[in-house]
């Protein structure tokens, strides 16, 4: 770790031109992530704008539209036992509750869970070659040890996946992220926010240096009745995902009328693919259906040496996932 | 001797000290004027360094001195002073020794600078140009160079396997059950949840108080003495606390070098710590690769044991352990070959990991007896029980006691195997199927020779003490029961103190064997103390002239003899009669060779698991386990239980959790972090019960000891997966087992 210095921001605005002027400076939020990642030698900031001070930034609060505000500096631990999001968004509450661990959770900002970077072996060993963490370098996971790596969407450039579990439910609620820049504000898309790794995985998502994420906005109607969230791993808890998945329908008379599908631990942004969800639309909720949904959303699916199994493994949880979804209650 | 302490649930004494934060490690002694040191490590695994670049680590402000191969100062010529008491037979490896690197993660610089930042910043800052060669660390990949091992010391406590006994694979051949299998795991490291560290306190020139993690403080002086040409009373150890050890600490590692070296170049004080990454850079579990064809007659009775086993070791030392032996020591059979090789690789020498070798070996072991007893439709218990015995084939001897039926039979009860359907798959709930299954787990019962000294002041209280270590054992406690119930006096007056190499010599403190060894050692310096107390009173009061030790009971703090007639004297009455107001004896409690020496003597264990595993996903889930364990006396109910417990914890760690991940493209460790390196979570951890089933054995020494730090995992892992094969119908032979062996 090298040595920075700190600055306590005291509004969005002043975060965000303080970080334009500096390209080495970096947002420190609850710095479960980048103090490690600065431990490990992989970030390297001169300096820290710490987030923590900005009033109102960590609010909860209610949108004229009955939609639901996420402050960027709400805890994870804060948003998954909120009471509104328990009532209206038990999915993104179960998906927090997924991951980490309880201590982690209660430092873990909201904007911070969506900037995390990958947990992929040779990202986090300096010693060896990666494309994200030093362009051009090369991939080593690629033929390394993959067990955690990528099946859907990746390059030959990049094979991380991107880890978060809250992001899978944040997909799937179609949220919208608020950020902020030195030069006014702006909303982006649950779904455009993430990127594929393509020639370029050193960028994880479109967020501009400069702009600081304020909150997360989640639409009406958190589809909280048929709902579930499932991750699976290699131990019950405090792991990061082989496959997660979060699934939610709106029923009506017997019949899907809105469904929603998001895969985590499979490639390197939350996995939603519309043609699955339009063909369940309509549909009546059944095995047979879900089988072949999950073979839409598993097309193109190319397994590595260490992780081919996760394709048959998220068709499975697909379809199970589907089915708790339509008793959440079990 | 009236047991008053013996046998009873005492909670540890170092508990509350534990828990408040007063037990220091050794990186919490804060000593002034105190360095810090920060090591770097190789990234090849085999070649060697072209070039260090220091310049721009040197320039960080707070640097005081960086120490690499080049200028680092020079310590012992010959290979024999680095070997420690564990040390297997080959040349133990010493650090920055020259520019050679034979595996990656090794340490190849150290910055020593004013504080612990600016050495990790700077170390940082250090480049490093190699010229690598060609590394092989896949054992499976060089089984063509696997190779008998060489002896040495360590055979003594390691015996090769026995020589082979009729003819096994013609036996094998026409035996009717045939079962076996190729087994495999790979490497584990230790993960105690205190890193090594070393806080050196610079005294005078040449003389030096060490604080160090270790499981022998005496192991720690003698390899610092003779590295570094200093005389024994001139380093002394102290290692009061450790944070959990399980054989890591029964070597010294390298962070102990290099801070010495420092303090004694730099002249002052000097700590260093590894950290969690650091921690998979020295020894750990081997990877081994084990192979089984064991043959029965058709009504089950065994008929071939073959078992062959190739172990990786590391270019420098022959580390070995008891991996094949076991299948023989507890299952009889005409025919028996047992192999047992290692296979050089470009890795740190393997080290000592709670039951090594045992937890290795049984594993094969206990599946492939399940193979042969589902072949012949015989419930696994029945099996064992048809293929009892009470002798060790491997030496010919009797075991000196084995309650092992008992162990089934409580065990069984506890866990309802009554009910169990034999059919694989024949259990289920909702999406899980489930499935028991069992094994038996075996530890040899071992005792080293080591002395205590018991001391008695006029205030009545006593202290025992004795260099042996209590890292997290429970040592402190049960041999402050013992000293207790030896004297007759109470608990609140006796404590022990070890760790200290000033203390009366311990071996270092491992296999299972401290509570047997210094167990003893107390008994013998309280016999000695009971003595003198004797000849005491004889010096003060003429009525005890004609009195003999066996006719005085000592209790209550007293001497009160069997004739009634002679008045009772108080302990202390007669220290404060002495010089220094206190009486002390000084003992070396020795095996009882003699009667040992005709018996095999090892603790037993019975293992019964319920496991559900997710039909569609493999997800395993470890319901329930019941351990009966036969092992002796047992000192403390409740010590002895954490012990157990945690063996059984670590058992379903092996079986399904813990793996250390390599590329062997370049021979490094990929997951070294605890949040990769995966270990059971409480999730993880269901229902434990454990079950003592009392030994009264005489022949392991006189107060019964077997020993129980290793035999609580034994057996565990293998449990586990024929619990997973009768849920499944599925076998699985390697270790640790992952949802996508079951899918
Ligand atoms: C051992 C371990 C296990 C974990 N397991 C899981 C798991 O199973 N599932 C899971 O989802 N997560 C897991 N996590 C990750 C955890 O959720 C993230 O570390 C956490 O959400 C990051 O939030 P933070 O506030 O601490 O971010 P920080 O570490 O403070 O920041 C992370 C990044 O976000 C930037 N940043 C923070 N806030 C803002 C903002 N408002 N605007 C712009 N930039 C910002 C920072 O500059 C930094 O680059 C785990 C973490 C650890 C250490």
């Amino acid at each position: 770790m090298n040595n920075f210095t700190y600055i306590a921001a005291d509004t969005p605005k002043q975060a965000a031109n303080i970080i334009s002027q500096n390209p080495d400076a970096a947002f420190i939020a609850g710095g479960t992530n980048l103090i490690d990642l600065m431990k490990e030698n992989i970030a390297k900031p001169n300096q820290l704008i710490d987030l923590n001070k900005i009033p109102g930034l960590d609010e909860i609060t209610e949108l004229p539209d009955a939609g639901l505000r996420l402050g960027a500096l709400a805890r994870n631990a804060d948003t998954a036992y909120h009471p509104l999001v328990q009532e209206r968004y038990p999915l993104l509450a179960d998906a927090i509750l997924a991951g980490a661990s309880a201590q982690l959770r209660n430092m873990a900002t909201n904007g911070g869970n969506l900037l995390q970077r990958t947990r992929c072996y040779y990202f986090y060993d300096i010693a060896t070659p990666c494309n994200k963490r030093e362009p051009g370098s090369g991939c080593a996971a690629y033929d390394g040890y993959n067990r955690m790596n990528a099946i859907l969407g990746s390059s030959e450039h990049c094979v991380a996946v991107f880890p978060s579990d809250m992001c899978v439910a944040l997909a799937a609620l179609n949220a919208t992220v608020n950020v902020s820049g030195a030069t006014g504000e702006r909303q982006i898309p649950f779904n455009e926010f993430h990127r594929l790794p393509g020639d370029t995985p050193q960028l994880d998502n479109n967020l501009q240096h400069g702009e600081i994420i304020t909150s997360i906005d989640l639409p009406p109607g958190g589809l909280n009745k048929n709902y579930s969230y499932l991750k699976l791993r290699d131990r019950t808890s405090y792991a990061f995902a082989l496959v997660s998945i979060a699934t939610a329908f709106e029923l009506k008379d017997g019949l899907i009328v809105d469904a929603r599908i998001a895969l985590g631990g499979v490639a390197h942004k939350p996995w939603r693919v519309t043609e699955a969800e339009e063909f369940l639309k309509n549909k009546q909720p059944a095995k047979e259906s879900f089988t072949q949904a999950a073979t839409l959303i598993l097309k193109g699916a190319v397994g590595l040496k260490h992780n081919a199994f996760k394709i048959e493994l998220a068709k499975r949880a697909i379809v199970r996932n589907c089915l708790t979804a339509l008793n959440p209650d079990k | 001797m009236q047991q008053k302490y013996i046998g009873k649930a005492i909670s540890r004494v170092d508990g509350p000290a534990k828990v408040t934060g007063t037990a220091k490690y050794a990186a919490e002694y804060n000593v002034p004027d105190l360095h810090y040191g920060y090591v770097v490590n190789s990234t090849i695994a085999n070649g060697e360094i072209e070039k260090i670049n220091l310049t721009k680590a040197a320039m960080v402000d707070g640097v005081v001195k960086i120490y690499t191969h080049e200028n680092r100062p020079s310590t012992a010529w010959l290979s024999l002073n680095y070997a420690d008491m564990d040390a297997p037979p080959g040349k133990p490896f010493v650090p920055m020794h020259n520019n050679k690197v034979v595996y990656n993660g090794q340490p190849i610089a150290m910055v020593v600078a004013k504080s612990f930042e600016v050495a990790r910043y700077a170390a940082s800052l250090i480049t490093v140009e190699y010229k690598a060669d060609k590394s092989d660390t896949d054992l499976v990949a060089n089984l063509q160079n696997a190779r008998d091992p060489k002896k040495g010391l360590a055979s003594f406590l390691k015996p090769p396997p026995p020589k082979p006994k009729g003819n096994a694979a013609k036996a094998y051949e026409a035996a009717p059950l045939k079962a076996g299998g190729s087994f495999y795991h790979g490497v584990e490291h230790h993960n105690p949840m205190e890193p090594f560290a070393t806080t050196v306190v610079y005294e005078d020139k040449d003389k030096l108080k060490i604080y160090d993690k270790t499981q022998g403080s005496v192991n720690t002086q003698m390899y610092v003495a003779n590295v570094f040409g200093l005389k024994f009373k001139d380093v002394r150890v102290l290692s009061p606390f450790v944070g959990g050890a399980f054989g890591s600490g029964l070597r010294p590692q390298y962070q102990l070098f290099l801070s010495v070296m420092a303090a004694l170049d730099m002249q002052c004080n000097v700590r260093l710590t590894l950290n969690r990454h650091q921690m998979f850079t020295f020894g750990h579990r081997p990877a081994t690769l084990q192979n089984t064809f064991y043959g029965a007659d058709a009504d089950g009775k065994l008929q071939s044991i073959q078992h062959e086993s190739v172990a990786e070791t590391s270019t420098y030392e022959d580390y070995t352990e008891i991996v094949v032996n076991w299948a023989n020591m507890i299952y009889p059979s005409p025919n028996v070959n047992l192999q047992y090789k290692l296979a050089p690789l470009n890795m740190a020498s393997p080290m000592d990991m709670r039951a090594p070798g045992g937890a290795t070996g049984m594993h094969p072991v206990e599946i492939t007896i399940d193979e042969l007893a589902h072949q012949a439709g015989m419930d696994p218990v029945e099996f064992r029980l048809l293929n009892y015995t009470d002798e060790d084939e491997t030496t010919g001897k009797p075991y000196s006691s084995k309650e092992l039926k008992e162990c089934f039979k409580q065990a069984a009860e506890k866990f309802g195997w009554a009910k169990r359907n034999p059919q694989p798959r024949s259990m289920r709930r909702g999406h899980k199927l489930v499935g028991w299954g069992m094994a038996t787990g075996i530890w040899e019962a071992m005792q080293v020779p080591t002395r205590a000294e018991a001391i008695l002041t006029a205030d009545g209280k006593l202290t025992v003490r004795s260099a042996t270590a209590d890292f997290g054992t429970g040592t402190y406690t049960v041999m402050a029961q013992i000293a207790a119930d030896a004297m007759g006096m109470s608990l609140d007056n006796v404590t022990f103190e070890l760790g200290d190499s000033d203390m009366p010599f311990a071996p270092i403190s491992g296999g299972s064997f401290t509570a047997a060894s210094c167990g003893t050692a107390v008994q013998a310096a309280c016999l000695g103390l009971k003595k003198k107390l004797l000849k005491k009173a004889q010096s003060t009061n003429a009525e005890y002239k004609s009195v003999n030790l066996d006719d005085i009971a000592f209790v209550d703090g007293q001497l009160q003899p069997t004739n009634s007639a002679v008045k009772p004297i108080a302990y202390t009455d007669l220290a404060a009669a002495s010089k220094n107001k206190q009486i002390a004896s000084k003992n070396m409690g020795w095996p009882q060779m003699m009667k040992q020496r005709k018996y095999t003597r090892a603790a037993h264990s019975a293992i019964f698991a319920e496991v559900e595993v997710d039909e569609d996903f493999g997800v395993v889930k470890v319901t329930r386990l019941v351990s009966a364990i036969a092992a002796g006396k047992i000192l403390n109910p409740k010590t002895a239980r954490s012990q157990i417990l945690g063996g059984m914890v670590w058992g379903i760690s092996k079986a399904l959790r813990e793996e250390s991940v390599m590329d062997h493209r370049i021979g490094r460790f990929m997951n070294t972090n605890l949040g990769e390196y995966h270990t059971p979570v409480n999730a993880d951890i269901h229902q434990l019960d454990v079950i003592f089933v009392e030994e009264d054995d005489q022949i392991v020494n006189d107060l019964g000891i077997k020993g129980i730090g290793e035999i609580g995992l034994v057996g565990v892992p293998p449990a586990i997966a024929n619990a997973i094969f009768h849920a499944t119908g599925k076998r699985v032979r390697n270790l640790p087992i992952k949802l996508n062996d079951l899918m």
